[in-house]
């Protein structure tokens, strides 16, 4: 497997209670990882130190083989990109604003706007359909809009790399699809590598070419959607009781949850 | 209202402390009387002489000072609610600079030029507490807008406490160094001279005003999780922001007109009780209480023992107290 | 953790509803805003040559000219080279130190509410200067500069060190509780000393309510190093403020050095605070009206906020500065005085405007 990205004996902590214990990760290049688990069970803290927004307690994060602490934050910069848990703007940033700021690792004292500067904001305003919508401030925007408009700041980062932590949070059905499509799109296109928290197993499972299952501060299970999510895994990573069955539009699996609700019995004819 | 055994545990621990401190203050002095016999003689079993200084000399001085730092503390603890920032004190809101100024003023222009008071001393609490409700009116007249708003509240009280302590810095430049002094240590906030007058007004007036700012801790709860929050649960926000306000600025009050600003209590005695029970305002204000009325009683025992025969305003060891335990709870918590 | 978080939500909140309420932005293309910086430069220039020419020794603005180039030994002449020219410049200066790094400060607390105060810059500094006083005997206003810088930095440093406490290092919460209860015992010990000590309250009364006044062009030449230093760092720092205002994490995903920049600011606010205090005393009020009036005026950009803000802060210090000298002729009410009465008005005009907006 081709993989640009690997933990190593990586552990995590928030003072003395370990996160992550002692993990070993490769993540696929030019592929969709999603990582699942429980609430608390530390995928967004997992992917906020490969991130490097986080120092690991032991172990390394290597981006193509090199340890990422040990870079330049700027030419790690130029590699991947980061789309934390929830971002907030200051009021009143225009949307344009802020995608310029995905240039930021470009800039220098010598190296000023550029042509390409421009024309990679162009592109991911372009990308996301926020051209119209470029000179609107933020915060007067919907909530899917406004999660467009700072993917396509990570896209005018131009790195090879996207990182998200939950994008779909607080987004009705319509825009979930919305920026998931996105992120496929930009995937299949333009081969990035996409590591992303999502919470819904379902879409996970819709959308990701590698699924990584966290439970207990390990990797419980990882690889293609199809060939590890069953009934067993779901019990033991979400305590839930539910059935497998297969996604009839996509062929994914897809999960039912046992438990309570209406229950109607179709009746037979 | 549910207490855990934690808090329930803190508040038991700090009430000891409290009667600990009360008795050893009333202990100490030039005549040292130890702790039991200040018990008995509190409660008329003592020697005579105990009896004297105890009651008629000590007594008064302590029960200004305990009052006095729970109704800062408390008055803190509901401005911070309210206000929604950890920066918010009745002295952000010009409360207290609005008192300051007042005396000053009282000092400046009641003064001859032998450093005579024209009247009677007696007015000067009446004229602190006159000052803290004017400028509480101003600020809350000058943020109403279609209701008022914390943020727009601590802004204009901001601006008005700085004109407050433009005026007060002018009146003690253009007034006699003598006054300037006196009005220094007023200031600073003293508990000095307390008689049991003082203490027979303060006590009920603080305790009857704790009474009902903890009757309305639900509200405060709900303020703090912010306007739309507390309109979404039916919290009547304006009405309850006012009433909030005004047992806040009575608070205050009361506490500046008795022993004049004392600092630290209102901002910092909330943050301590905070990061020991946690946020929630039914175990935090007694707590913030209980935390405020030990300062200023240990703050006045230092500053009228540790350089005897000068006495310092108690206002100067309340920081030098409560900082350094602050500063050892922040490294404290440093890694949850 | 969880109640730390809920503050400074609560302080976040704070912060948005703050720009959001500003956010009716006077001067918005950039055309606008740079005829608007070229007008304040020019209203500034003005307000340092008026504040030559008007005081108690009333001049005209020929004989002003005239001791400037043509000098000619007479007492009017060497006021205003001695005592008028010391004086101007050092307002100019002092009011756009204390404004940047009001804003410098607000944006690394991400409170509104913070001022170059919270760093215990003023309650260092007055420390100092009492201590100085009253166990030094130290007397002359040029003594005072050097104690005070040192004790702002140190008290700064101190602050710094506090709120740095834990892994995640400065944390806005932390750095505001720090700073505030670091000032709060600093200026607890200054009161002490006074109270303590008439003669020592007798000498530094007026250094304490901050002054403009008397100060030498040697104090000047001395601090004016500093305070360079810590304009063109502010400047350059601008951009990367924009992104620290996004958050950490996104500002560290897009490579930012977070903890260095913070480090960074923080030394410009020693700076440029301790400087002004150095040199002026305690001037309240500028450090944080200032950022939150040249925000209504030209919006939320850094590399438009420092600079805006050094002109107001030198223009509201200038103007409060020369009326100071006629409210009660011949006396003089001390400067930070005047700022606050000149200032506020117009504070409160802002905050009540500003939620109008909304």
């Amino acid at each position: 497997m081709d993989s640009a990205i690997k933990t190593e004996a990586l552990t995590l902590s928030y003072g003395e209670h370990n996160i992550i214990d002692e993990l070993d990760l490769a993540i696929p290049k030019g592929e969709i990882t999603v990582f699942i688990g429980s609430n608390g069970c530390g995928k967004s803290t997992l992917l906020r130190s490969i991130a490097r927004l986080l120092k690991p307690k032991s172990g390394s994060v290597l981006l193509n083989g090199e340890a990422i602490a040990k870079l330049p934050t700027k030419e790690v910069a130029r590699k991947m990109s980061i789309l934390p848990q929830s971002p907030a703007a200051p009021e009143g940033l225009t949307v344009m604003q802020l995608v310029k700021q995905g240039r930021y690792p470009y800039q220098s004292w010598l190296k000023q706007w550029s042509e390409e500067d421009e024309q990679k904001v162009e592109a991911a305003l372009a990308a996301t359909g926020l051209v119209e919508l470029k000179d609107r401030p933020v915060d007067t925007l919907s909530g899917g809009q406004r999660q467009r408009a700072w993917i396509a700041m990570t896209l005018a980062q131009d790195t090879e790399f996207l990182l998200l932590d939950e994008p779909t949070t607080y987004l009705d059905m319509t825009h979930q699809i919305e920026i998931l499509d996105l992120l496929f799109d930009l995937n299949e296109k333009e081969n990035r590598t996409i590591i992303m928290v999502l919470h819904d197993l379902n879409l996970a499972c819709r959308y990701a070419h590698h699924i990584v299952a966290l439970k207990n501060k390990k990797v419980c299970a990882q690889g293609k959607p199809e060939s590890i999510v069953n009934r067993s895994l779901v019990k033991e990573v979400f305590q839930m009781a539910c059935e497998v069955t297969v996604d009839p539009l996509f062929g994914t699996p897809l999960c039912i949850p046992h438990g309570k609700g209406r229950y109607i019995v179709k009746e037979s004819l | 209202m549910l207490l855990d055994k934690k808090t329930a545990a803190i508040f038991t621990g700090l009430l000891f402390l409290l009667i600990f401190t009360f008795l050893l203050s009333a202990g100490t002095g030039q005549l040292y009387i130890s702790p039991l016999d200040v018990a008995k003689a509190i409660l008329g079993f003592g020697s005579k002489l105990h009896t004297t200084v105890i009651t008629s000399f000590r007594l008064p001085r302590i029960m200004v000072a305990m009052m006095v730092g729970m109704a800062l503390a408390v008055a803190g603890g509901i401005l911070q609610g309210i206000i929604r920032n950890p920066l918010a004190s009745p002295d952000i809101i010009g409360l207290t600079s609005g008192a300051s100024f007042a005396v000053v003023s009282f000092l400046a222009l009641f003064s001859t030029e032998n450093n005579a008071l024209t009247v009677s001393i007696s007015w000067l609490p009446i004229a602190a507490f006159a000052g803290a409700a004017i400028t509480a009116f101003l600020v809350y007249f000058l943020a109403w807008k279609n209701g008022v708003s914390p943020v727009r509240l601590v802004l204009i009280g901001i601006g008005i406490s700085a004109l407050m302590q433009a005026g007060t810095t002018t009146m003690m430049i253009l007034g006699p160094i003598y006054r300037a002094s006196q009005a220094n240590i007023w200031i600073t906030g003293s508990v000095n001279g307390s008689k049991w007058t003082d203490a027979s007004i303060v006590t009920p007036l603080v305790l009857v005003l704790m009474g009902i700012a903890f009757m309305l801790v639900r509200h405060l709860n709900v303020q703090e999780l912010g306007e739309d929050i507390a309109r979404g649960v039916g919290s009547k926000v304006q009405k309850q922001r006012l009433l909030l306000l005004l047992i806040a600025t009575a608070l205050t009050g009361s506490a500046v007109a008795f022993a004049g600003g004392i600092g630290f209590v209102g901002l910092m005695a909330p943050h301590i009780a905070r990061r020991l029970v946690g946020s929630a305002f039914g175990a935090l204000l007694p707590v913030a209480a209980l935390i405020g009325a030990v300062l200023v009683i240990i703050a006045d025992l230092a500053g009228r023992t540790l350089f005897d025969p000068l006495e310092i305003p108690a206002g100067v060891f309340t920081a030098s107290i409560g900082a350094p335990y602050f500063i050892y709870l922040l490294y404290k918590t440093r890694n949850s | 953790m969880s109640d730390n978080n809920r503050l400074l939500v609560s302080a976040h909140k704070l912060d948005q509803d703050m720009v959001r309420g500003n956010a009716f932005m006077l001067l918005k293309t950039q055309f606008q805003k740079t005829v608007g910086l070229y007008l304040c430069l020019v209203l500034l220039l003005f307000l340092i040559c008026a504040s030559i020419v008007y005081g108690y020794t009333d001049t005209s603005w020929k004989v002003a000219l005239e001791a400037f180039t043509d000098f000619n030994g007479s007492k009017e002449h060497l006021i205003l080279q001695s005592v008028r020219l010391p004086r101007s410049l050092i307002a100019a200066c002092i009011g756009a130190s204390l404004a940047i790094s009001g804003v410098l400060m607000q944006t690394l607390t991400k409170n509104p509410l913070a001022s170059p105060e919270i760093f215990g810059i003023n309650a260092g500094a007055g420390l100092a200067v009492v201590i100085s006083v009253t166990i030094f005997s130290a007397g002359s206003t040029q003594a005072y500069t050097w104690v005070s810088f040192l004790g702002a930095a140190i008290a700064a440093i101190g602050v710094y060190i506090v709120g740095s406490f834990g892994r995640e290092g400065l944390t806005p919460l932390k750095l505001t509780l720090a700073g505030s209860v670091v000032a709060v015992l600093f200026s607890s010990i200054t009161q002490g000393f006074l109270v303590i000590s008439e003669t020592t309250l007798d000498q530094v009364l007026f250094w304490l309510a901050g002054s403009v006044q008397g100060r030498k062009l040697d104090t000047l030449t001395a601090v004016l190093p500093y305070l360079a230093v810590g304009w063109v760092i502010s400047l350059l720092l601008a951009s990367k403020l924009n992104l620290l205002s996004m958050g950490d994490d996104v500002a560290k995903g897009l490579g930012l050095k977070v903890g260095f920049i913070k480090l960074t600011a923080a030394s410009c606010v020693i700076l440029l605070a301790g400087g002004a205090v150095a040199i002026a005393g305690p001037v309240g009020f500028i450090g944080i009206v200032i950022p939150h009036i040249t925000r209504a005026i030209i919006g939320i950009d850094h590399r438009w906020i420092i600079p805006y803000s050094a002109m107001l802060g030198g223009i509201l210090l200038l103007a409060a500065d020369i009326l100071a000298r006629y409210v009660i002729m011949p006396q003089e009410v001390p400067v930070g005085v005047m700022t606050a009465i000149i200032g506020t008005p117009f504070f409160i005009h802002i905050a009540r405007k500003g939620f109008n907006a909304n």
